[in-house]
C-alpha cells in the first residue's frame, strides 16, 4: 500500500528507537505514590477522599471541576497522607493526593482477566459516560478528555477515525510496544471509539520504520469481526503523529487555523488512548496505568525499558528500578527529544499522559552557540504549518503583536522543528512559543470583549 | 543536570558545515583552474582565501570587538568565489583590494554573515572590474601544469562576439566549451567541473535548484526568441548558456543563500529577473558579459520579494 | 554658460514651486493642537521610558492637558521638579511623592544558593520562568538572564558575574518600573529612596516554609518573625513565611537587619557598617527592662 505523508515541511531526525525489542514488565509498587488532580487539560480535578480515607485501586479519589476535565482514580490500595501542593514537572505547585500503598486490592466490578471481550456495546450514551467515568484522556500528549473529543458538537459529524500510531518522537517505544502486545484491546478500542461516533471509517496510522506494528495490526484486524477499520502506512518523518499532520497525511484535508479537527470529520485518538478506552469499556478500568519508555543514548541497551506503570508513582522510583539515572546523562526529560519536558530534577510523579523518561548526553542534547541568520529558509521550510520562523522571530524581536498575528503565530504547534533545523543554532521555538502565548492572549481578550459588546447590545 | 525549553536535539547540520560544503562544491572547479593556470591561480587563491579569512578575523577582533566568526567558514566561501570570479592575472594587490570591498565593504560594514544585501564576492568583482578595467580583462594564459593546445590568449568569446558579432564566434565548437574553455575567470574553464559542484549542492541539499534553473531557463528562452527573430545578429541559446560566468553564477553566486528569495517562488522570480538581465547586458550592454551586474542589480529586489512571497500556510489560503 | 544658467534656473524654479505646493499643503491639513500639549513635552525628560503608564511623553502630555487634575498622571523619571513645572504650566496642583528607586529582592548569590541545574535555553528570565522553577532549589528568586537589565533605559542596571544577580546604580535609576514589569518573578520593587538614599529591606522573596527556603538558600528569609517581634515601630508583616518592612513606617534603626538569623534584610547606603553586638546588647537591655517593668 502506498505509504502517506503530510504535505507541509517536517524533519527527519534518527528514530533512535532503541527501546523497542524491550518487552513491555509490570513495574513493583512504591510504598508512597503522589496523585496530581491537574493529569489532562483543562480545569483540575476536586480531590472527594480527605486525608485518613481508606482508598482501594480504582475508587474515584477526584471528580471534575469543570466541563473540560477528568475524573482520577486511586492507582492503588491504602490509606490518604495527604493532601497538598507538590511540585510538578515543571516545578510548580499542583494538588497532590499522597497515598501509602498498603497490598493491592481492588475496587469491585473491575474485570482483571485478560479475556479479550469482542462484543461492543450497542448503547452509545452508556460507552460515552463509561469513558468519562473512567477518566481517560488522550495519551498522545495532549491529554485532552477522551469523551469530550468524542462527542462532537451538534452538527458536525465525524467522517474518519484516525488511530495515531505514528510516534514519531525518537527514542519513544511505548506505543511501538502496546500496538505488539496489546493489538486486538487497541483494535476494539478504536471500534468502540469508531461505533460512539456512528460508523464512521476508522484507520490506523503508523510509521513505516514499525514495520512489525503494522503486519500485528493488520493480521489481528483479519481475525476481528469490525468492518471498516484500516492499517495505514505512513513515511517516517516528524512531526507525523501531529494530529493536524496526521488528518492532513491520511484525509488529505487541512484544519483551518484555529479550528477543531473535527470542523473536516476527523477525529484523532492515540493508540494508547484505544487500549485505555477498550479497557475502560469493556473491562470497567479506570484509566490507572500507562506505558512509559526508560531510555536514552547514554543508556546501556540493558537498561532500557519499558514500563507498565501505575499513575503517580514518582519519576525517580522509577529511574531507581531501571538502574539508576545513568552516567553520561546531561539532560532529563519527560516525553520525546523534540517536544518532551527537560526536568530539574526526578522529584515529580506520573501522570496519565507520561510517556518516558529520557536521559540524553551532552553530546546530544547541549545547545551549539547562537550566530548570525544566514537566511538560509530552512527552518520556513521544516515548519510543518508553513511559517516563517525567521520572520516571527523579527517580529518578536521588534514586538510587533499585529503583524506576527498576520503571519499565522498562533498556528504554531510547537514541534521544534525550526529549532531543530536552524544552521545558526538560533533558538527560535523559545522566543516564539511567548509570542504565540501573546498572541492567543490578545485574540482570546477580543473574542471575549466582542462576545460582551453582542451581549450588551442585545439587551 | 541541563534545562531548556524543547527540542532537545539538533539536526547535524551548521553554519560551517553547509559553508564547508559549498567548498567542497567549487573544488572541482578549482582543481581544474589550478591544473590549467598553474602556479599563477594558486597565488590568487592564496592571496583571496587567506586575506578575507584575514580581514574578517581582523575586523571582528578589533572594530566590533566581538568573538571571532571566521570559524564559520563563510570568508573561506566568500575569498574561494572571489578568487574564481577573477582572471588568472589579476596582480596580487588587486586581489587583495577585491578581498577589502568585499569582507570590509559588503559584508562586514553590514554586520557580517547574513546581514549583508549584496553578495560580497560579487560586489568586490564588479567593484574591481570598473576601477581596474586593464587588469580585469587581460585575458593572458599562463603556463599550467597541463599544457593545453588551444590555450589562446585574446578575448573571451563572449568578448570576441561583443566586438564582433556573430561573425566573430563562427564555428565554435560547443562540446569543446563544455568541457574546457580557456580564458575568462579562472572559475569558468570548465562548465562540467561546476555543474558537478552544483549537483553535490543539491544531493547534499544545501541549495534548492530553483534560483538557477530559472536562470537557465530565462537565458535559453530569451536567447531563443532573439536569435529566431535575428540569427544573424544574435547569439544562439547553446552559446549563452555555456559561455562568460554564467554556470558559475547561477549555481554559486546567485545562490547565496542571504542574498537571494527565502521562498521557492520568490527565487524563480529573482531567477528570471538575473536572467533577462543577463541577455539584455550580453546583447544591448557596453559590457560583453553581465551575470555579476544582474545579479547585484536583483539582489536589491531580495527584500521586496521575501514580502511578496511567502511559505504556503497550513489551512490558509 | 547657457547650461549653467539653464540648470540653475530649472532647479530654482522647482525648488519654489515646491515650497508653495507645501505651503499650501501644510495650510490645508493643518491640525489644530492645544499648545500646551508642546509646552508640558518641553519640560518632560523626553526619555519615552513608558514609566508613567503611557505610550511616552508625548503621550503624557497631551492625556495631562486633557485631564482634569493630576492625580493619575506623574512622570516617575522627572520626579516632582517636573511635575512641578507640568501643574505650573496647566495650571492644576501637583501631589509631591517621594523619589523611589528599584531594590533588588533576592540574595540568591552563586554561593548562597546551590545550583542544581543548568539552562541551556535563550537568554531570557520570561521563557526560563514559563519552563521551571529556575537552577536552584528555590523557585521564587531571581533567574539571572537579565531581563530586567535589557529592560532599562537609563543603563541603571547591570549583572554581577560574581553573584549571578542584577545590581542597582541608584544614581541612574528613575524609578520608571521597566524593570519591575520585565522581571517574570516579582523580584524587584521600588522602594522610597529614604533619607540620603538609606532604607532597610527584606531582600528575598520566598514563600516556602522555613526548612524549605532556607535549604534552597543560605539567605532566604524564612519566615521566623524575628524582625517583626523586634521591630518597635510596628513597621514589618511576616505574611505567606515572608517578611515585608513598610518603607513608610520604617525608622532605620537596624534592628531587624541585626536580628535576621538568615541575613535577608539588608540595610543600604548607611554611613556605618552594621554593629550587630550594640544593637544585640542594645534590644537585650530594652527586653530586660520590659520584662522588669511587667514583673513589677
Amino acid at each position: 500500500m502506498r505509504k502517506l505523508t503530510f504535505s507541509i515541511g517536517g524533519v527527519h531526525p534518527n528514530d533512535s528507537k532503541l527501546s523497542k525489542d524491550c518487552a513491555i514488565e509490570i513495574l513493583p509498587l512504591p510504598q508512597t505514590v503522589y496523585v496530581s488532580v491537574a493529569q489532562h487539560l483543562g480545569a483540575p480535578a476536586v480531590p472527594v477522599v480527605a486525608v485518613g480515607d481508606k482508598v482501594k485501586v480504582g475508587q474515584v479519589i477526584a471528580e471534575p471541576g469543570g466541563f473540560i476535565s477528568a475524573f482520577v482514580h486511586s492507582p492503588v490500595s491504602g490509606t490518604v497522607k495527604s493532601i497538598a501542593p507538590r511540585a510538578d514537572l515543571a516545578g510548580k505547585p499542583v494538588t497532590h493526593i499522597e497515598i501509602a500503598v498498603e497490598g493491592d486490592e481492588w475496587a469491585e466490578g473491575i474485570d482483571l482477566s485478560d479475556t479479550l471481550v469482542t462484543e461492543i456495546p450497542t448503547d452509545k450514551a452508556a460507552t460515552l459516560e463509561k469513558i468519562k467515568q473512567c477518566g481517560i484522556v488522550g495519551l498522545g500528549g495532549a491529554t485532552f478528555p477522551t469523551h469530550v473529543k468524542l462527542n462532537p458538537a451538534p452538527g458536525s459529524k465525524a467522517e474518519c477515525l484516525i488511530i495515531n500510531g505514528a510516534e514519531c518522537e525518537p527514542y519513544l517505544t511505548s506505543d511501538y510496544r502496546i500496538m505488539l502486545e496489546r493489538t486486538k484491546e487497541i483494535i476494539v478500542g478504536a471500534a468502540i471509539m469508531q461505533q460512539v461516533l456512528g460508523g464512521c471509517k476508522c484507520v490506523i496510522g503508523i510509521e513505516e520504520n514499525k514495520p512489525e506494528a503494522i503486519k500485528a495490526m493488520r493480521e489481528a484486524l483479519k481475525e476481528l469481526p469490525y468492518e471498516n477499520i484500516k492499517v495505514q502506512p505512513l513515511k517516517k518523518r516528524y512531526p507525523q503523529g501531529g494530529e493536524k499532520q496526521l488528518i492532513d497525511a491520511v484525509m488529505k484535508r487541512q484544519v483551518g487555523s484555529g479550528g477543531l479537527p473535527i470542523s473536516v470529520g476527523a477525529v484523532v485518538q492515540n493508540a494508547a488512548t484505544a487500549l485505555a478506552v477498550y479497557e475502560a469499556v469493556q473491562k470497567n478500568k479506570p484509566l490507572i496505568t500507562n506505558v512509559l519508555t526508560v531510555t536514552g543514548d547514554c543508556l546501556p541497551i540493558e537498561k532500557q525499558h519499558n514500563y507498565l506503570f501505575r499513575i503517580g508513582i514518582p519519576l525517580s522510583f522509577i529511574a531507581e528500578q531501571a538502574g539508576g539515572v545513568p552516567e553520561g546523562a546531561a539532560k532529563i526529560i519527560s516525553g520525546g527529544p523534540m517536544m518532551g519536558r527537560a526536568i530539574s530534577n526526578l522529584d515529580a510523579t506520573t501522570v496519565k499522559g507520561s510517556s518516558s523518561i529520557l536521559y540524553l548526553s551532552e553530546e546530544a542534547t547541549k545547545r551549539a552557540p547562537e550566530s548570525n541568520c544566514i537566511r538560509c529558509g530552512r527552518c520556513a521550510e521544516a515548519c510543518p504549518m508553513g511559517l516563517e520562523p525567521f520572520l516571527l522571530r523579527r517580529l518578536t524581536l521588534a514586538g510587533d503583536l499585529e503583524g506576527l498575528e498576520a503571519n499565522a503565530m498562533q498556528d504554531c504547534i510547537e514541534c521544534g522543528c525550526c529549532l531543530y533545523s536552524c544552521p545558526a543554532n538560533i533558538p527560535l521555538l523559545d522566543l516564539l512559543r511567548q509570542s504565540k502565548n501573546q498572541v492567543l492572549g490578545a485574540i482570546r481578550a477580543r473574542a471575549a470583549a466582542a462576545k460582551a459588546a453582542a451581549e450588551a447590545a442585545k439587551k | 543536570m541541563l534545562v531548556s525549553p524543547s527540542p532537545h536535539i539538533h539536526a547535524s547540520v551548521s553554519t560551517r558545515s553547509l559553508m564547508l560544503d559549498v567548498v567542497i562544491a567549487l573544488l572541482p572547479a578549482t582543481i581544474v583552474a589550478v591544473l590549467f593556470y598553474g602556479w599563477s591561480e594558486l597565488l590568487v587563491l592564496g592571496v583571496s582565501i587567506a586575506s578575507c579569512v584575514l580581514l574578517e578575523w581582523a575586523i571582528t577582533r578589533w572594530l566590533m570587538k566581538k568573538p571571532s566568526t571566521v570559524g564559520d567558514m563563510s570568508a573561506v566561501v566568500t575569498g574561494l568565489l572571489l578568487a574564481l570570479n577573477l582572471p588568472v592575472t589579476t596582480p596580487w594587490w588587486v586581489v587583495l583590494i577585491g578581498a577589502v570591498v568585499a569582507i570590509g565593504i559588503a559584508k562586514m560594514s553590514f554586520g557580517g554573515l547574513g546581514q549583508n544585501v549584496f553578495n560580497p564576492a560579487i560586489t568586490a568583482r564588479v567593484f574591481l572590474l570598473v576601477s581596474f578595467p586593464a587588469q580585469m580583462t587581460d585575458w593572458t594564459v599562463p603556463a599550467g601544469f597541463i599544457h593545453s593546445t588551444d590555450a589562446v590568449s585574446g578575448a573571451t568569446l563572449l568578448g570576441r562576439y561583443a566586438e564582433g558579432g556573430m561573425d566573430a564566434i563562427a564555428g565554435t565548437d560547443y562540446l569543446q566549451t563544455l568541457f574546457l574553455n580557456i580564458g575568462g575567470s579562472a572559475g569558468e574553464i570548465s562548465a562540467i567541473a561546476l555543474l558537478v559542484g552544483f549537483v553535490y549542492l543539491l544531493i547534499r541539499r544545501v541549495i534548492k535548484p530553483w534560483i538557477t534553473l530559472s536562470i537557465f531557463g530565462t537565458v535559453a528562452l530569451t536567447s531563443l526568441i532573439f536569435w529566431l527573430a535575428n540569427p544573424a545578429q544574435f547569439s544562439d541559446p547553446v552559446f549563452n548558456l555555456l559561455t562568460g560566468g554564467l554556470i558559475l553564477g547561477a549555481c554559486f553566486m546567485a545562490t547565496d543563500y542571504v542574498t537571494s528569495p527565502m521562498s521557492n517562488w520568490g527565487g524563480v522570480i529573482y531567477g528570471i529577473g538575473i536572467g533577462f538581465l543577463v541577455m539584455m547586458i550580453r546583447y544591448f550592454g557596453s559590457y560583453p558579459e553581465g551575470v555579476s551586474f544582474a545579479i547585484l542589480l536583483m539582489n536589491m529586489t531580495v527584500p521586496l520579494l521575501n514580502n511578496w512571497f511567502h511559505q504556503k500556510k497550513y489551512g490558509r489560503k | 554658460m547657457t547650461g549653467i544658467i539653464w540648470t540653475i534656473a530649472v532647479l530654482a524654479g522647482l525648488g519654489l514651486l515646491l515650497a508653495l505646493l507645501l505651503f499650501a499643503l501644510a495650510k490645508k491639513f493643518r491640525v489644530e493642537e492645544d499648545p500646551r500639549i508642546d509646552e508640558v513635552e518641553k519640560v518632560m525628560p523626553g526619555a519615552n521610558c513608558g514609566g508613567c503608564g503611557f505610550a511616552g511623553c508625548r503621550a503624557f502630555a497631551d492625556s495631562a492637558v486633557k485631564a482634569p487634575n493630576l492625580d493619575n498622571h506623574y512622570c516617575p523619571v522627572g520626579g516632582n521638579d517636573v511635575m512641578k513645572q507640568v501643574a505650573a504650566i496647566l495650571g492644576y496642583e501637583v501631589k509631591e511623592k517621594a523619589p523611589e528607586v528599584a531594590v533588588v529582592r533576592c540574595n540568591g548569590t552563586c554561593a548562597n544558593r546551590p545550583r542544581t541545574n543548568t539552562y541551556d535555553g535563550v537568554q531570557s528570565c520570561k521563557v526560563k520562568a514559563a519552563l521551571y522553577a529556575g537552577d536552584t532549589a528555590c523557585a521564587f528568586g531571581c533567574l539571572g538572564c537579565g531581563d530586567c537589565v535589557s529592560a532599562c533605559q537609563f543603563g541603571a542596571l547591570s549583572m554581577d558575574p560574581e553573584t549571578g544577580l542584577p545590581v542597582v546604580d541608584e544614581s541612574k535609576c528613575t524609578a520608571c518600573g521597566a524593570c519591575v514589569k520585565a522581571c517574570p518573578k516579582a523580584i524587584i520593587e521600588l522602594r522610597p529612596k529614604g533619607p540620603r538614599g538609606m532604607k532597610v529591606f527584606v531582600s528575598c522573596v520566598n514563600k516556602d516554609k522555613g526548612p524549605v527556603a532556607k535549604k534552597a538558600c543560605a539567605a532566604a528569609c524564612i519566615g521566623c518573625g524575628i524582625c517583626a517581634k523586634t521591630c518597635t515601630h510596628d513597621a514589618i508583616v511576616v505574611e505567606n513565611n515572608i517578611a515585608y518592612i513598610d518603607a513608610s513606617k520604617c525608622k532605620l534603626c537596624r534592628e531587624c537587619e541585626a536580628m535576621c538569623p538568615t541575613g535577608s534584610i539588608i540595610g543600604l547606603n548607611f554611613p556605618k557598617p552594621l554593629d550587630k553586638e550594640t544593637i544585640k546588647a542594645r534590644i537585650a537591655e530594652r527586653n530586660k527592662k520590659a520584662k522588669e517593668a511587667a514583673n513589677a
